[in-house]
C-alpha cells in the first residue's frame, strides 16, 4: 500500500523545496519522479537567482517593479509582492544548507547584473547555479531520508467528490501500474519545451502535470506566453546563458554593430528576454543575420573572466560548436525556452481543484505575467515550492479518509495494456516532429491570426491521428517507447491550449507579439486568458489580474 | 544550421532484456545515416526514434548537464550527449555498451543503485557546527570558486564506470562518492572534517585508490577525483591520522626513501603491516612463496645508494616548505 500526506509529482527544485518543508512538519511526505531527482530539468538554470538583500541597501519593491514591469503588467501584483519579499529569507536559508554561492570581497554573497534589473540583484554558482542548488536541495532530502518514487512515470490523477486523492503511476523498472494514495498532490513538473523544436529544454520537460491538471478539470492561464531566449545555441537549441550579457558580452549582427542600441538603447543586451528576442529576429528578418543567427560575443571579457564565471558556456561553447569564447564570437538565436503560462494557482500553490497544489514553471501564480526576468524562475520554485507545502500541510488535517477508489486503477491498467497492444500505427516521432516544427512557426517570436491558425489545425489534426500511433516495444522493463508515447499525448494535450491562449489574446502583450495587432490593448486585455476542459472539451474564458500598486505604463527598456 | 554531406555509421549496441532470454547479453548492429554533426546521442535519439524502438536508453538535457547518459563508447565511458561522432568513430563504426561497475537494467540502462548507496554513505550534506548565522556564512571566494570545481559533478557514473579498484573490489566508496566527500572537507562552512576523514580511512575509503587516472582520464566535467582524494590523503596525513595500512604504506615508503635512498620492498611491507603482525603476515605468505617461485621475490635486504647526504637535503628542502 502506497499512502502519504503529502505527495509530490516532481522532484526538481519546487519539488524538492515542498518535500523539505512538509517532511519538517512531520508530514508523511513522498516525492514521485519519471527521473532520478538530480536528472530534473532545474540543473540547466545556469545564470542566477534574483533576491533584494534589505542589509546591502536593496529594495524588494524594486525588484517587484522590475518583474512586473518584465510582465508587461500581466503578473499578479499580490504575488509578485510575496516573491519578492521573501527572496531574501529564501536565498539566506539556501546558502546555508550549502549552496556555495559566489562571494564578495568581504566573503558576503556576491551579484551579477541580469536583464531587465535597475541593480545587480542575481546571485550565482559560476553558470551551474540551478545545477549546484538541485544538488543541494538533494543532499538535505538525502539527510531527511526522504521518500523517493525513483523513475515512476504519472499517467492519472485520482479526483474523488472533486478533490484530489492521489496519482497512478507506472514503475518503470517493472512497468506495473500502482495507485499512490495521498491527502494532498503538488505537482512540480516543470515545463514543456519540448513541444516545440528547437528548444533549450531537456528532452524529458513534456508538460506532463500541466496536462494532468488540465485533463483533471485545472485551469491552465496564460498559455500564449512562450519565453524565447535570446541566446539558444544555433541548431539543437542548447541554453547559453543570459549570465554572459550579465557579464558585459555584446550582441553582433552580420554587419558588427551591437544592434540593442536601436531597440533598447537604455538597457541594450540586458533588456527584458521577449524584447532582445524580437529585435534579433527583426534583425535576421532584416538581413542581417548570419547564417539565421546574431552573435553573442564574449572576447572582451578575457579570458580569466569567462573561465572563472562563465566555465560552462566555455565548455558548451568548445564540446558542441568548436568555438573558443575568448576568441571568437558564437552564433545564437531566439529559441523556445520556458513557459509563463501554466495550471492557475494562488499565491500558496492552490488550484482550483482541493487538494490539487501546483509550483514551478508548470504553476503559473502568476509572477512572470507576459515575460519572466532572468534569474526570477529559481525564485519562483523555491519561494512557491515551499509556499503550496505549506498549503498543502494545513490542507492535509481537514482530510479524513483516503481514496477508496478500485477501478480507477484497473482502468487505466488497461487502457495502458490496449496502447502496448496496439500494431501497425504512425511512429510517436513523426507526430512529435510535425508538431515542434508547427508550433515554432505559428506560436514564434513573431504570430499572427493566421500562423496561429496553421498550428491550431495542425494540433487538432494530430490529436486525432495520436491514437492510432503504435510502439515498437512491447516489453514491461523500462520500456521508453511507451513512456514517449505517453508524454506525447500530453504535450499535444498542452499545445492545443497555447494555440487556443494565442488565438483569444486580440492583441499584443510581452512574448505575445501580433504582427496583426502590434499594440497592447489595456482596455480589453489586461486579463489572463484561461483554458479548461469540460466533458472533454476545452473551454475558454478570461479572469482578472490583480493590481496593487503599480498601475500600468508604457514599457520601454 | 550548415547543411553537410550524409553518410552511413554502423552502430553496434550491447543489448539485454530481463524479458528475453533470461537478460543474456547480445551485440546488435544499426546502419544509420547521420550529419556529421551529430553526437553519440543523436544518433541513438535516431535509432530509438526512427528503427527500433525497443532500444532503451536514459537521456534528457543534451547539454551534459543533468548527467543521465554515461555509456561506454568503445570501451570507454563517455557522457554521450558530448561525445561528437566523428571523435569516436573507426572506418565508419562505433561500440556502444552500458557503464561498467554497475548492474544493468536493459539495453544501455544501468542500475545506479550501488552508485547512489555509496553516495549515500559518505553523509553528502552540510554539517556546520553552530547555529546558522542570522544572514549568510562569510566565506572567502577563492574557496567558494575552488568548489565550483567539485560541485562541477553531476553524479554521471563515468568515473565509477571504469575505476579499475571496483573492478576487483565492491567495497570500494569510489571516485565520485569520494570527491562528494572532499567537495563538504574543503567547505570552510562544514565543521566535521576530521569525522569525516576518520570516515575514509577505514577499508573501501581514501587509500585504495590506485592512482590509475581512468577517472580523470573520464570524467567529462573536470572534476578530477583522484587529486580530490589525494588531497584528502595529505589532508589526513598532515592531521597524524596514521594508523591506517594506507598511511603507513605512506609513511613507511617515505621513511625507507629517506634513509637509505633505495626501496626494500620487504622491508615496506613489513613496516605497513607490522612486524609482529603475525596474521597479516601469513595471509601474505601465499603472495610471498608464488613470488618466489616466479623468482621475483625483493631480496631481504638493500644497500644505501652513495650519496645519502643529497638526499636528505632534497628531504630538508621539501619539508621546510
Amino acid at each position: 500500500m502506497y499512502e502519504h500526506d503529502v505527495l509530490i509529482v516532481g522532484a526538481g527544485l519546487a519539488g524538492l523545496r515542498a518535500a523539505l518543508e512538509s517532511i519538517d512538519a512531520g508530514k508523511n511526505t513522498a516525492m514521485i519522479s519519471k527521473v532520478h531527482p538530480v536528472r530534473s530539468h532545474s540543473g540547466a538554470a545556469q545564470g542566477g537567482i534574483n533576491a533584494a538583500l534589505t542589509d546591502r541597501g536593496d529594495d524588494w519593491k524594486d525588484h517587484a517593479l522590475s518583474t512586473i514591469k518584465g510582465s508587461d503588467y500581466l503578473a499578479d501584483q499580490h504575488a509578485v509582492e510575496i516573491m519578492c519579499q521573501e527572496a531574501g529569507e529564501n536565498l539566506i536559508e539556501l546558502e546555508n544548507m550549502g549552496v556555495i554561492f559566489s562571494r564578495n570581497e568581504e566573503g558576503k554573497l556576491g551579484t551579477r547584473r541580469f536583464g531587465g534589473q535597475t541593480v545587480a540583484r542575481t546571485f550565482f554558482v559560476g553558470a551551474i547555479t540551478g545545477s549546484a542548488m538541485l544538488h543541494v536541495l538533494y543532499e538535505q532530502t538525502v539527510k531527511k531520508q526522504a521518500k523517493v518514487y525513483e523513475e515512476w512515470f504519472v499517467t492519472k490523477l485520482i479526483i474523488e467528490d472533486g478533490e484530489c486523492r492521489g496519482v497512478i503511476a507506472m514503475d518503470m523498472h517493472t512497468g506495473k501500474l500502482e495507485i499512490i494514495k495521498a491527502k494532498s498532490v503538488i505537482l512540480a513538473t516543470g515545463g514543456a519545451g519540448r513541444i516545440f523544436e528547437p528548444s533549450t529544454n531537456a528532452l524529458i520537460c513534456t508538460g506532463d502535470g500541466l496536462a494532468l491538471a488540465y485533463n483533471a478539470g485545472a485551469s491552465l492561464m496564460d498559455m500564449e506566453m512562450i519565453q524565447y531566449h535570446p541566446t539558444g545555441l544555433a541548431g539543437n537549441g542548447i541554453l547559453l546563458s543570459e549570465g554572459a550579457r550579465g557579464e558585459g558580452a555584446y550582441l553582433l549582427n552580420s554587419e558588427g554593430e551591437r544592434f540593442m542600441e536601436d531597440y533598447a538603447p537604455e538597457y541594450l543586451e540586458l533588456a527584458s528576454r521577449d524584447v532582445v528576442s524580437r529585435s534579433e529576429q527583426t534583425e535576421i528578418d532584416a538581413g542581417r543575420g548570419v547564417d539565421g543567427c546574431v552573435l553573442l560575443d564574449c572576447r572582451h571579457l578575457g579570458r580569466e573572466k569567462i573561465e572563472e564565471r562563465l566555465g560552462y558556456l566555455q565548455e558548451v561553447a568548445t564540446e558542441f560548436r568548436g568555438i573558443d569564447l575568448a576568441e571568437q564570437p558564437i552564433p545564437v538565436k531566439p529559441t523556445m525556452h520556458y513557459i509563463m503560462g501554466g495550471i492557475k494557482t494562488d499565491e500558496s500553490g492552490r488550484t482550483n481543484i482541493p487538494g490539487l497544489y501546483a509550483a514551478g514553471e508548470c504553476a503559473n501564480v502568476s509572477v512572470h505575467g507576459g515575460n519572466r526576468l532572468g534569474a526570477n524562475s529559481l525564485l519562483d520554485t523555491i519561494v512557491f515550492g515551499r509556499r503550496s507545502a505549506r498549503a498543502a500541510i494545513e490542507y492535509v488535517s481537514t482530510v479524513k479518509t483516503l481514496s477508496k477508489n478500485k477501478t480507477e486503477l484497473n482502468n487505466e491498467t488497461k487502457r495502458i495494456e490496449s496502447l502496448v497492444n496496439r500494431t501497425n500505427g504512425e511512429r510517436s516521432a513523426t507526430l512529435r516532429n510535425e508538431m515542434g516544427v508547427s508550433m515554432t512557426e505559428g506560436i514564434g517570436v513573431y504570430r499572427d491570426a493566421d500562423s496561429i491558425s496553421m498550428a491550431k489545425n495542425k494540433i487538432v489534426d494530430l490529436i486525432k491521428r495520436y491514437p492510432n500511433t503504435a510502439i515498437d516495444n512491447k516489453g514491461k522493463v523500462f520500456n521508453t517507447d511507451l513512456i514517449f508515447n505517453l508524454e506525447l499525448g500530453y504535450m499535444l494535450d498542452v499545445a492545443l491550449t497555447m494555440c487556443i491562449g494565442a488565438e483569444e489574446r486580440k492583441e499584443s502583450r510581452g512574448a505575445h507579439f501580433r504582427t496583426d495587432m502590434t499594440e497592447r490593448d489595456d482596455k480589453n486585455w489586461l486579463k489572463h486568458t484561461n483554458v479548461k476542459k469540460k466533458n472533454g472539451e476545452p473551454i475558454f474564458y478570461t479572469s482578472d489580474v490583480t493590481i496593487t500598486n503599480w498601475k500600468p505604463e508604457i514599457r520601454k527598456y | 544550421m550548415v547543411q553537410t554531406a550524409k553518410k552511413t555509421v554502423q552502430i553496434t549496441i550491447k543489448r539485454q532484456d530481463p524479458e528475453i532470454d533470461g537478460n543474456k547479453p547480445y551485440f546488435q548492429d544499426y546502419n544509420v545515416e547521420v550529419e556529421d554533426w551529430f553526437t553519440v546521442l543523436d544518433v541513438l535519439i535516431k535509432i530509438r526514434e526512427e528503427i527500433d524502438g525497443t532500444l532503451s536508453l536514459r537521456c534528457a538535457c543534451r547539454a551534459s548537464i543533468c548527467g543521465s547518459c554515461a555509456m561506454r563508447v568503445n570501451g570507454q565511458a563517455k557522457l554521450v550527449c558530448k561525445t561528437k561522432l566523428s571523435s569516436v568513430e573507426k572506418d565508419n563504426k562505433i561500440l556502444v555498451e552500458p557503464v561498467g561497475n554497475m548492474p544493468v537494467i536493459t539495453d544501455l540502462t544501468a542500475d545506479f543503485k550501488p552508485f547512489w548507496d555509496k553516495f549515500n554513505a559518505v553523509d553528502p550534506y552540510l554539517r556546520p557546527g553552530s547555529e546558522a548565522p542570522e544572514a549568510e556564512y562569510i566565506a572567502p571566494n577563492e574557496d567558494m570558486v575552488h568548489l565550483v570545481g567539485v560541485m562541477n559533478c553531476i553524479m554521471c557514473g563515468c568515473c565509477v564506470s571504469d575505476c579499475t579498484v571496483l573492478e576487483v573490489k565492491d567495497n570500494f566508496l569510489g571516485p565520485a562518492a569520494l570527491a562528494k566527500s572532499y567537495r563538504f572537507i574543503a567547505d570552510p562552512r562544514d565543521n566535521t572534517e576530521n569525522e569525516r576523514l576518520e570516515k575514509l580511512l577505514d577499508d573501501g575509503g581514501i587509500w585504495d585508490c590506485t592512482r590509475c587516472m581512468q577517472c580523470v582520464e573520464v570524467c567529462p566535467k573536470d572534476v578530477d577525483p583522484m587529486s580530490r582524494i589525494m588531497a584528502m590523503r595529505s589532508n589526513s596525513l598532515n592531521k597524524n591520522m596514521n594508523k591506517s595500512y594506507g598511511a603507513r604504506h605512506a609513511n613507511a615508503f617515505t621513511s625507507l626513501i629517506k634513509s637509505s635512498g633505495v626501496l626494500n620492498e620487504t622491508l615496506l611491507i613489513l613496516k605497513t603491516k607490522g612486524f609482529f603482525n603475525i596474521i597479516e603476515l601469513i595471509k601474505l605468505l601465499p603472495l610471498a612463496i608464488s613470488a618466489q617461485l616466479a623468482g621475483k621475490r625483493p631480496p631481504f635486504l638493500s644497500h644505501s645508494i652513495k650519496n645519502k647526504d643529497k638526499l636528505k637535503k632534497i628531504f630538508k628542502k621539501l619539508e621546510n616548505k
